[in-house]
């Protein structure tokens, strides 16, 4: 899901190699006689125990891309596993959206290949073709605009675009303006290069909107980050608990899921988080069945977990790792939300903005003809 | 670096020439090996260079190369090596030198191979944490306020294992320099500066031009170093790779990073030809 640093040159040594792996069977279908490759919601398998009995069968998942700080995943696929029997074989933790694509096809036809994605909404929307149509019970509670018609992805967990920082060292932050003055020096890093890291280009698109700017364009969020270079404030390394821990990135643009003082490995006392009043981002990723998967009934299952509104579900799960899951204003109203971990989100105020696909694109292009001029 | 081996090859006349019929096939693994891992990769490389999202061949990947920011990697991986490979090589070759006019079988230089044996492994992301906390913008020692320069504060940092792997690939070249010839040069009336111009340095140079190769392309292969150095900026070509791999924002482009990889080829096709003119001259006197 997100950048990592890893050598692009090992990837395509590793092309050629996946063709030797090919030959390995798909251990897909035949369980009882239904094909689950197929099914678009349990109901038309046969119902829940029928698709839990298939997915026992199979007994592994394969999943991708999934941190397991991040969006509190390690719990969710330890609960996964605890719950249905099901061996997870979580691959390649760090990977970005576009790495989880490029396995799927890569590994496609074999049993090393990533049964469910969670990726941007650019990812999305570009790779429809690699998915399979599903729609889980829960269904009607996703508000309609965090999911394809079609039932191709769906949004799965979002939050706000957030400044986290160590107050002990800087007070109380309320403004991104802020953040220009001079005890901020080499002080404000991204959660990645804006145009390779979903959150990072988020992260400059705040500041395009505290700024005055619309969605539609992020040119005064580039300009923000000018100013921030030229006052010797912008760290460019990339903000990672690790950088956070050794105190080089004190201040960091990134979800607020991401920032949360347990993820970041801070003491809550002193790692503080804001969303700014007149720039509230928000944004999702989404959840997608791989067409091809080698596990189809497991994968299935999966969305189920994750979209349950159960105490123990996927979706009460995203929300103590800090998440907001895409089921939270239904669970609200009816009652089955954690109460006490949706109360421990950071304060949101004003009418939040959610990038449309077009303005992601403009930004995108927009970032990479002026990024790397307005930084160095 | 040492005299051919003419007595082995007097020793058995007879055999010249009549090998066993099958003693090729003893290169068999070899030439399987690179032709996996070295000639395949290369190809496929090649050929999905020119290739369009949809299949097809195209020019277009080639053509996307001529601009801004992908010459502007291209360049700064050319500075980066040769600062890198050239201060590397000198200091190296220097250093190299000290140890081999020490005691052979002293504690110095037996500190210093296993040490540089260390260092020259060094690299990557620890490599580049090490001097961010050190030196870096908050650095505990001091803030060096040529560490985020490019080329130069990048290329010293490469210069923490470039040098280590000069003293590695050098010193065997060193050490074949025989105290006698350096004898025979002052008995003859020959200075120092004589002796380093007409003996030692004609005989070090094809290995130090060698040595220096390596460093090059060792430079402009590292990825991880300088990607956690600077994440913001494709200063250089591997980094302009990743980001044609992995951007998730929409601006992935398989086929624009083999056109990447295909420039990094050319770049050290190039490198390895003059290489090669300048050892053929170099090494003239050899024949």
């Amino acid at each position: 899901m997100r950048t990592p640093y890893r050598l692009g040159l090992a990837g395509l040594t590793a092309l050629t190699l996946v063709a030797a792996a090919g030959c390995t069977a798909k251990s897909s279908s035949s369980s009882g006689g239904y094909d689950w490759s197929k099914a678009t919601s349990a109901a038309s398998g046969g119902g829940m125990s029928a698709l839990v009995a298939a997915a026992k069968k199979e007994g592994t998942l394969n999943v991708i891309a999934l941190p397991a700080n991040w969006a509190n995943y390690g719990s969710i696929i330890k609960d996964f596993t605890a719950k249905y029997g099901i061996k997870v074989n979580s691959i390649a933790p760090s990977d970005s959206s576009a790495q989880e694509v490029t396995q799927i096809q890569q590994k496609k036809g074999t049993s090393l290949a990533a049964d469910v994605l969670d990726v941007g909404g650019s990812v999305a929307t570009a790779s429809t073709p690699l998915f399979a149509p599903y729609e889980v019970a829960t269904w009607s509670s996703i508000p309609a605009g965090l999911k394809d018609p079609s039932g191709l992805f769906v949004g799965d967990y979002g939050g706000y675009m957030s400044v986290g920082y160590n107050s002990a060292k800087f007070g109380t932050i309320t403004s991104l303006n802020q953040l220009l003055g001079s005890k901020f020096k080499n002080s404000v890093a991204l959660n990645g290069n804006p145009t390779q890291a979903n959150a990072a280009l988020n992260g400059v698109m705040m500041a395009s909107l505290a700024e005055g700017g619309a969605a539609g364009s992020i040119s005064a969020g580039v300009n923000f980050f000018h100013k921030l270079k030229v006052a010797g404030n912008f760290n460019t390394t990339q903000a990672t608990p690790a950088t956070i821990k050794a105190g080089t990135t004190p201040v960091v643009f990134n979800w607020d899921y991401l920032n949360t003082a347990a993820v970041v490995g801070q003491p809550a006392s002193t790692w503080k988080v804001f969303v700014p009043a007149n720039a509230t981002l928000g944004g999702f990723y989404y959840q997608a069945v791989n067409k091809d998967a080698p596990h189809p009934a497991a994968a299935r299952l999966w969305e189920e977990f994750l979209f349950s509104q159960d105490a123990t579900g996927g979706q009460n799960l995203w929300l103590v790792g800090g998440a907001r899951p895409a089921e939270q204003s239904t669970m609200t109203s009816n009652g089955t939300i954690n109460k006490s971990a949706a109360a421990s989100l950071p304060p949101v105020t004003g009418t939040p903005t959610f990038l449309t696909q077009a303005q992601a694109t403009a930004a995108a292009t927009f970032l990479a003809a002026n990024w790397p001029k307005a930084i160095s | 670096m040492t005299a051919a081996p003419v007595t082995e090859a007097g020793a058995q006349p007879a055999r010249a020439g009549r090998r066993p019929p099958l003693a090729w096939a003893g290169t068999l693994p070899f030439l399987a090996y690179t032709g996996v891992f070295l000639l395949l990769p290369t190809g496929i490389v090649i050929w999905k260079a020119f290739q369009g999202p949809a299949g097809g061949v195209t020019l277009a990947n080639i053509t996307a190369l001529n601009t801004g920011p992908v010459r502007s990697a291209f360049t700064g991986s050319l500075e980066l090596c040769l600062i890198s490979s050239l201060i590397g090589a000198t200091l190296g070759a220097i250093l190299a030198y000290a140890v081999a006019s020490g005691n052979p079988d002293g504690l110095i230089r037996r500190l210093y191979l296993a040490g540089s044996g260390v260092l020259a492994q060094f690299g990557g992301v620890t490599l580049a944490f090490a001097f961010l906390a050190t030196i870096g913008p908050v650095g505990f020692l001091l803030h060096a306020s040529w560490y985020s320069n490019f080329p130069w504060g990048i290329g010293l940092i490469y210069c923490y294992f470039q040098i280590p792997l000069m003293v590695l690939v050098f010193l065997p070249a060193i050490d074949g320099l025989k105290i006698q010839w350096r004898e025979a040069a002052e008995s003859l009336g020959g200075s120092t500066w004589h002796y380093w111009r007409y003996v030692a340095g004609p005989l070090l140079t094809p290995a130090f031009t060698g040595a220096a190769l390596l460093l090059f392309a060792n430079a402009l292969s590292a990825y991880a170093t300088i990607q956690a150095w600077e994440d913001q900026i494709n200063y250089v070509v591997p980094q302009s790779i990743s980001g044609a791999l992995i951007s998730e924002v929409g601006l992935a482009n398989a086929h624009q990073a083999d056109a990447l990889a295909l420039g990094m080829i050319v770049m050290v096709v190039i490198v390895m030809t003059g290489y090669f003119l300048l050892q053929r001259r170099a090494a003239r006197w050899q024949r």
